[in-house]
Formats: C-alpha cells, structure tokens, sequence
C-alpha cells in the first residue's frame, strides 16, 4: 500500500520532506560519482595507451623507410 | 590448491573474471537498490515516534553496514599483500580505499540530517558518530598514503599498515553504543536476535542492504580493474587487448 494520499504529501513527507529528500539525493549523487569515476579514469587510460601505440607505430614505420640506401 | 592461490594472485586472471561478472552484478545492484529505494520511500508505514524522517534509514544503515564491511575488505587485502606479497591484493585495497570514505561520508551525512528532526541538533560528539568519524579519517589517511610515495611498493606497505592499526577502531564502533549510552539509538538488526523492527519496515531495509552489498562489489570492481590496467599498462595482454578495442572500433 502506497502511504501517501498525494504526490504533494509525498513530497512534504509529514513535513520532514526536506531531510529525507536532501539526504536520498546526496547519497544518490555520491554513489553515482563512485561508479562513473572509475569508468572516466578507464577511458582516459585506454585512449593514452592507444595514443602511445599510434606513436610507436610512427616511429617504426619512419625507421623503416629512413633506412639508407646501400 | 597452490595453483588455484596463484591464479586468485593473477590480476590479468581478475581482470578477464571479473568481466563477466560485472554485468550481472550490475543489474543486480541496481534493481535491488530501484525496489528498496521505493518501497522505503513509498511503501513502508510511517514511524510512530520519528514520522517520516525514519525512512531515511533506508540509506544510513546499509550505509553504515558497507563502511564497515569495506574496512574489513581493506585491512585483510592489505595484510594478505603484505604477507604474500600478492600484487592484486595491494590493488584491492588501494581501490577499497576510497569506497569505503564515499560510504562513510553517506553514513555521517544521512546520520546528521536525519538527527535534525529526531534530536534537535546536526552533530553531538557521541560515542558512535566520533568512531564513524575516526573510521572515515582512518579511509582518508590510507588514501593519502597511497599518494604520498613515489615507489608503489613502499605506498602499498604503509597503507596496509596503517588499515591494520585502524582495525582496533572496529570493534569500538561496534560496541559504542552499548559502552557509552548517549544519544545514537541501539543496533536496529543484530545477526543473533530478531529484529526490534516491524516486518513491514525490515523487508526493504533487508533488500537496501543487500543492494549496497551488490553496489559494493561494483564499484570495488570497477576500481580495481583500473588499477590493473594502469599498472599493467605497459604488458603483452593489456596492449594486445587494446588493439582489440581499436580494431573494433575501426
């Protein structure tokens, strides 16, 4: 059964809304920020370890065809 | 069982199991948490004393729960890196670490808006919030440490170190609030004792809990898989496997 009459009432939670919102809300944010910080860091990583690979790639193609004629 | 040990130890082993649990794990978490955040919000009856301020219990204790649960997973992988000098165990606790300060921080925040209405007051220097503090500066000070080294192997030492010490804090947070009777209300669950709570009101904290258990293991996963790529960064697997990625993405 849901408890309140209203969506308005279940807002104002009995006037103690402001606390149970605040503190849902919060902990929702800080809990999503644990999950997409590790995600961010790990894209980040990746594309730098592909940037690293392109810049390897470079060199050994340039050291190649820089070869000296005999 | 000496081979199993070093497959456990293995963080490329981790990394390709860990993989395929992440999904399921995640959907896991996530609709346990959607059906008590709902069901605690909506659906369980008012308190008769606190009104509705009570439902932000539904955060706190699970909450309070995994800030502890994580210690434990910090201090026993950072002494299992310390003795076996196991590399996936120092990257364990160093990925803990800062889940367990973001879940203790939610624990001190949620505690301190729901005692606005309930006590009259933000913060009281009571023996249980004073220990959940220390819990969270003993988080803080691990996650400095890691930092504060230029050699991983000196920073993995000092912090396992550290979280060892700070297990004395654990049982003094347990027991805190039967040593000094102040303000912080009783334990609500105790695993020998039926719960002092009203069945209607218990069965979606049970599901909260249970979803921060499941959001825990996410997001500890999570973090440690990074943690291993960026240490691994420079192996055979890790540069093969981003290969792989880029290929797929061409």
């Amino acid at each position: 059964m849901f408890q309140f009459e209203s969506l308005s009432e279940f807002v104002q939670m009995g006037g103690h809304g402001t606390y149970v919102w605040a503190a849902y809300l919060i902990s929702l944010s800080v809990l999503i920020w644990l999950v997409v910080s590790p995600l961010h860091r790990r894209r980040k990583l990746v594309q730098e370890v592909i940037k690293q690979q392109r810049r390897e790639a470079a060199r050994q193609q340039h050291s190649n065809t820089a070869q000296p004629a005999p | 069982m000496w081979q199993w040990f070093h497959r456990l130890g293995s963080p490329r082993w981790f990394y390709q199991t860990s993989g395929k649990w992440l999904p399921w794990l995640s959907v896991l978490a996530l609709t346990l948490l959607s059906v008590g955040v709902v069901w605690g919000l909506g659906f369980a009856p008012e308190d008769a004393k606190q009104g509705n301020s009570f439902r932000i219990i539904y955060i706190h204790v699970p909450a309070s729960f995994l800030a502890l649960a994580g210690y434990y997973v910090m201090a026993i992988a950072g002494a299992v890196g310390l003795i076996w000098k196991m590399k996936l165990a120092d990257m364990v606790m160093k990925s803990a670490a800062p889940i367990g300060a973001v879940l203790t921080f939610v624990a001190l925040v949620t505690g301190a808006i729901w005692g606005k209405p309930t006590w009259g007051t933000y913060w009281v220097w009571d023996a249980r919030i004073t220990s959940m503090l220390v819990l969270f500066f003993l988080y803080l000070g691990v996650i400095a440490l890691q930092y504060s080294y230029t050699s991983q192997d000196a920073a993995s030492k000092a912090s396992a170190v550290l979280s060892l010490v700070g297990m004395v804090n654990i049982p003094i947070i347990y027991k805190s609030v039967d040593w000094w009777y102040t303000l912080h209300q009783p334990a609500t669950i105790k695993l020998t004792e039926a719960p002092s709570m009203h069945p209607d009101m218990f069965h979606p904290l049970l599901v909260m809990i249970l979803g921060f258990y499941c959001f825990y293991a996410v997001a500890l996963i999570l973090n440690t898989r990074v943690e291993i790529l960026h240490r691994e960064r420079r192996t055979r697997w890790v540069q093969d496997m981003v290969l792989d990625t880029r290929e797929g993405q061409n």
